[in-house]
């Protein structure tokens, strides 16, 4: 197979395969699966649902990215769900506290989200790399931990904000907006959309590009051999993990400077957790994240759809739980397939290059 | 693709002086009096008192149960970060049953939920290789989307509301009577230390529940399968040298499938007994709330063995009961706890010759005495995660003691060693 199938052919086979499953979980339940997927498709046209595709997917691609960038380095950064949660939260404080000039008003708070969110992955870096602790134990502690401080932060104690029965940060005065690109009854496109995509270019680059998103993907694969090429693991792992927290901190800024300009109590969770099926999905890749993303913010908004129909929108979550299950099963699958093949493939070479030798010997 | 390399540290080489059980029971005796202390100091009765033990109980069974079905998993190579996921499909089948066939059924229903997502699980890290925390992770996801599917279509008919189970009966609650009314004479005779121990025992004795038994049963059924068995040593080889483990004929696929399935099945466990709790009967979306992964962490923080899980999860659920029926001022009290503890620590260690360890513990002692001193009381949002910073500390400073099985999160296929 060549490098493109297995890389395409796992993904497409694990959306056929969830959609197979929730086909039939949808017959099993009397609904229409045809009439299900016609609507998911239609939807697109219909009110804001491509831009909030659209928008939602950047919030995803960047989610992935931060994922990712952990992933290269074989970190398991579980804790971007609460990395990103409390940058959201004091990025939306300081931004609703200071009263700056435009620009830099967005700039700063944009700034206080990647530098809360990396702070935040300090820890578990520190422990990681100089406790031996794994990052997947303290990231998770980590995010509990997130939730209670957020519950602090917006308390009226401390900095919330009580409007009727909503309690938020301080609302974001009008200079630290992010922009869109208004398209009148289709919706608006949240400017940091764009900011997602200079990230992935971002990460496109420094990790296939320059030498040092070599060194981290070589210390991923093999610390001992990067090691002894004079990389400093200790040093890659604190690296890969700020850089993982920094970009998570940037995870809810779309929502916050484009639309909600304050950070609330129920304010959307559970996104670091979907960065990490993303990733996944699109195999650290940029393009792949960028695809899993859409793909993911897609199904997140036929959920609506589905619901109008009569269908069950939790028939989604099932959809999207099996098709990361089922794309990590299909890439495995694959590799033992191309690795066999590439065994058979070099025991036949070697045998063509003996023979002449074995005869040559017999003469 | 191979699990990050969690630390692999040297066993200690000190012998030991003291028999592992006389060593719990000093631990225990030691936390009694330390808690017996702060109490009668800092006029926080709650801390010993007996609806706080109880509370302790219903609140720490989840935790115990996904704590074992951790250790089931990992004791034979596989990391097990589905448990959440798992536990939630046993709140649901748990619910799901009972409300229709009693509480027995209830528990019956959880373990196999639960046992299914093992089973996923299994052979999704067994047979394919997948990495076991990307599996955890897609499992949880997709234990979460199942059982939202589930309630809408079966739970929402019957309870009118998607998020929620219709009720429940649970189990009737007993109490050893006779031993808890002497108890109760001795709780009222008001004597120091006597009464904060007759305090907890009565809690533990009081409002037993079938579920609880079993959790008592469920510790020392894991101690003695795994560790004084055949099965069990076979099990815990494909966790520690699976390749060995093959070469003397034991099949490793069979046994890893075993354990996560088990596995899988305490977690489901986990979700009735969460269920079954008397004081919140029935489902209710999101009541785990991270129990699985806090079971993890109560393995790890008893160095993945039953007797230190158990204490883990006893501390987790302690803390969690204190700052639920005490609030802020009670886990402020536990501040002076823990500065008490730390000057033992530390007087332990000085006799011991570790001097900087000593040093370390009477810093830490002071600068959590003055935390105690400077602050009034514990906002109630940081006391809820109490428990996460116990285990962040534990790990901070004894990861280098702890220790994994040796193939812990590794691939492992048949016919491949070397």
């Amino acid at each position: 197979m060549s490098r493109l199938q297995t890389t395409l052919l796992p993904p497409l086979l694990a959306v056929l395969f969830a959609a197979l499953l929730c086909s039939i979980a949808l017959l099993i339940s009397g609904d229409n699966p045809g009439a299900a997927l016609a609507v998911m498709v239609t939807q697109l046209g219909a009110g804001t649902t491509a831009v909030d595709v659209i928008n939602t997917g950047a919030v995803y691609y960047i989610a992935g990215l931060a994922v990712a960038v952990g992933f290269k380095m074989k970190l398991f950064n579980i804790g971007v769900e609460g990395q990103f949660r409390i940058a959201a939260c004091v990025a939306a404080i300081v931004g609703g506290l200071l009263p700056l000039p435009p620009v830099l008003h967005v700039i700063v708070i944009l700034l206080t989200g990647m530098l809360v969110g990396m702070l935040w992955a300090l820890v578990p870096a520190l422990l990681r790399a100089y406790r031996g602790v794994s990052e997947v134990i303290s990231t998770i502690m980590l995010n509990a931990v997130a939730t209670g401080v957020i519950a602090w932060l917006i308390s009226p104690a401390a900095f919330g904000f009580v409007q009727g029965n909503n309690i938020s940060t301080p609302p974001i005065a009008p200079t630290g907006h992010f922009p869109g690109i208004d398209l009148g009854p289709s919706g608006t496109i949240f400017g940091m959309v764009f900011v997602a995509a200079l990230l992935g270019v971002g990460y496109w680059f420094l990790l296939g590009r320059t030498r040092f998103g070599f060194e981290l993907t070589a210390s991923g694969e093999s610390p001992t051999a990067a090691t002894a090429g004079g990389v400093e693991a200790r040093r890659m792992v604190l690296i890969a993990m700020l850089m993982s927290g920094a970009v998570a901190g940037l995870i809810g800024l779309p929502e916050v400077l484009g639309r909600e300009h304050a950070y609330t109590l129920v304010a959307p969770q559970g996104y670091g957790f979907t960065g990490i099926a993303i990733a996944l999905l699109g195999r650290n890749h940029p393009a792949g994240i960028a695809v899993g993303a859409l793909l993911w913010a897609f199904l997140d908004k036929s959920a609506l759809a589905l619901d109008n129909i009569g269908v069950p929108r939790e028939i989604v979550l099932i959809m999207q739980g099996v098709i990361v299950l089922s794309v990590v099963v299909a890439y495995e699958i694959v590799r033992r397939y191309a690795m066999a093949a590439e065994q058979r493939r070099v025991a036949a070479e070697l045998r063509a290059q003996q023979q002449p030798v074995a005869e040559g010997a017999a003469t | 693709m191979t699990a990050p390399a969690t630390s692999r540290p040297v066993p200690a080489a000190r012998a030991r002086r003291l028999p592992g059980w006389a060593t719990s029971m000093l631990v225990v005796l030691v936390g009694l009096v330390v808690l017996s202390i702060t109490a009668t100091l800092t006029g926080q009765l709650q801390l010993t008192s007996a609806g706080t033990a109880q509370a302790a109980v219903q609140l720490l069974l989840p935790i115990l149960f996904a704590g074992l079905g951790g250790l089931w998993a990992e004791r034979a190579g596989v990391i097990n970060l589905g448990l959440e996921g798992m536990m939630i499909l046993g709140t649901w089948g748990a619910a799901w049953a009972g409300y229709q066939w009693g509480p027995w059924a209830a528990l019956a229903a959880g373990a196999v939920f639960g046992a299914l997502g093992g089973l996923l699980h299994a052979v999704a890290t067994v047979t394919f290789g997948v990495n076991h925390i990307v599996s955890g992770v897609a499992i949880t996801l997709l234990g979460a989307g199942v059982t939202k599917y589930l309630s809408t279509l079966l739970f929402l008919p019957v309870s009118a509301n998607p998020r929620q189970s219709p009720p429940l009966r649970g189990f009737d609650s007993f109490s050893i009577t006779p031993l808890t009314d002497v108890l109760d004479a001795l709780v009222r005779a008001n004597l120091v230390f006597v009464t904060d121990v007759a305090g907890i025992l009565q809690g533990l004795l009081t409002g037993l529940t079938p579920t609880v038994l079993l959790g008592a049963l469920a510790v020392p059924v894991t101690y003695l399968l795994l560790w004084r068995t055949a099965f069990g040593l076979r099990l815990r080889s494909c966790g520690e040298n699976p390749v060995a483990a093959e070469s003397l004929g034991v099949s490793v696929y069979m046994y890893k499938y075993i354990a996560v399935i088990v596995s899988g099945g305490l977690a489901g466990l986990g979700g009735a007994a969460l269920v079954l709790n008397p004081g919140q009967l029935g489902y209710l979306e999101g009541q785990t709330g991270g129990r699985g992964y806090i079971g993890l962490a109560a393995m790890i923080f008893g160095n993945w063995r039953p007797g230190g899980l158990l204490a883990g999860s006893a501390l987790f659920g302690y803390v969690d009961a204190l700052q639920l029926r005490a609030g802020g001022d009670a886990v402020h009290a536990l501040l002076y706890a823990g500065t008490i503890l730390a000057v033992l620590v530390a007087v332990l260690w000085f006799a011991q010759r570790y001097w900087l360890a000593a040093v370390w513990a009477l810093v830490a002692g002071l600068v959590v005495y003055l935390v105690y001193f400077f602050v009034d009381t514990i906002p109630s949002q940081f006391a809820a995660f109490a428990p996460q910073i116990v285990t962040l500390l534990v790990l901070a400073v004894a990861s280098q003691r702890l220790r994994p099985p040796a193939a812990d999160g590794l691939e492992y296929r048949r016919g491949e060693g070397d």
